[in-house]
């Protein structure tokens, strides 16, 4: 649910940051905060457990600019990627304007990343949505990897599992490094913001 | 969840309501918040040190698991939330199913006030998205 705030002349959306977890999302987000401009970003907010696993979420506020006059502001969040924490994957998502599927390229979370997509699916219709028609885009993180002796699946495999009916833009990452992230980032925002421009300020309606 | 185009209108005829019933009585910030933890107004002389960002996206998600804590033991929904600290506390109160008012105040206002002076003035905010 995006917010247009006609008075400060401010939209704001909501990016959410999905997938099994171990994944890389929290990884994602540190990287985004560390290398991005503190003009343009706000605090990270945290809430994990006292390893180094997500409880609830991570939420990192970035300034991108202006549209149409408009400041863009973007909230994103990560989900706790583990199976017990449905509950709270589906109060993370309440609201959300776009999406980044984070898949594990590791041959033995192959199950794990499709059962989390289905998951996202189930969790969206459960919020009245539809992952069809939500911004997304997939990552397929930890492409370095694929020259250790570690089984991984192939960039064909996880196209193939997440990416056959979706058809959405895919990025090769390395979140550990900051590789494919940004090119990531600006994907989904893209689509995001476009998305919401498209439905209330460039066709000068209002809901 | 439909998007939300906030006006000046409505932000203005918010505050006010919020001003009026809150602020004056003494609490030290109001946060207007939606359930997806955007931030629709902010109130109070405490209202720009605190970040509201970080705490609207807390608030959002705490009301939410509090929600789902309500369905554990069979009620519908809590309708607010009280957290006392030693010297300042926080009240959240839903509006409606998609607002909630998150209302921070020290010792010097009592908690019976401030659950008060937010029933009166649920539904005129209500009205206001509404309209």
């Amino acid at each position: 649910m995006a917010l247009i705030d006609l008075n400060k002349k401010e939209v704001h959306c909501k990016i959410v940051y999905y997938g099994p977890g171990r994944c890389g999302k929290t990884t994602n987000l540190l990287h985004i905060y560390a290398t991005m401009n503190e003009q343009h970003r706000g605090k990270m907010l945290t809430i994990d457990t006292k390893g180094d696993r997500t409880l609830f979420f991570d939420l990192l506020p970035l300034n991108l600019g202006k549209i149409s006059g408009f400041d863009i502001r973007i909230q994103l969040y990560t989900v706790p990627g583990q199976v017990m924490y449905e509950a709270t994957r589906k109060l993370v998502l309440k609201g959300v304007d776009g999406l980044v599927f984070v898949a594990d390229p590791l041959r033995v979370r192959q199950a794990r990343n499709i059962e989390s997509l289905e998951g996202l699916r189930q969790n969206l219709l459960d919020l009245h949505m539809n992952l069809e028609e939500t911004p997304l885009v997939l990552q397929y993180n930890k492409r370095d990897l694929v020259n250790t002796p570690i089984p991984t699946l192939t960039v064909a495999e996880l196209d193939q599992d997440l990416n056959q009916t979706l058809k959405v833009p895919t990025f090769e990452a390395v979140a550990t490094t900051g590789i494919g992230v940004f090119e990531t980032l600006k994907a989904i925002s893209k689509r995001t913001v476009t998305n919401v421009a498209n439905k209330h300020l460039l066709s000068g309606r209002k809901s | 969840m439909a998007d939300l185009v906030l006006t000046a209108e409505i932000q203005n005829k918010a505050t006010e309501l919020i001003e009026n019933a809150l602020i004056k009585a003494g609490v030290s910030a109001v946060l207007l918040i939606d359930g997806a933890g955007n931030v629709l107004a902010n109130c109070g002389a405490r209202g720009a040190e605190i970040d509201a960002i970080s705490l609207a996206a807390l608030a959002a998600a705490s009301l939410g698991a509090t929600a789902q804590i309500a369905k554990l033991i069979g009620e519908e929904d809590f309708s607010l939330l009280f957290h006392k600290g030693k010297t300042g506390n926080i009240h959240f109160g839903r509006l409606g199913n998609d607002l909630i008012l998150v209302t921070i105040f020290t010792d010097e206002v009592s908690l019976g006030l401030v659950r008060c002076r937010v029933t009166e003035i649920t539904q005129p905010i209500l009205d206001i998205f509404e309209a």
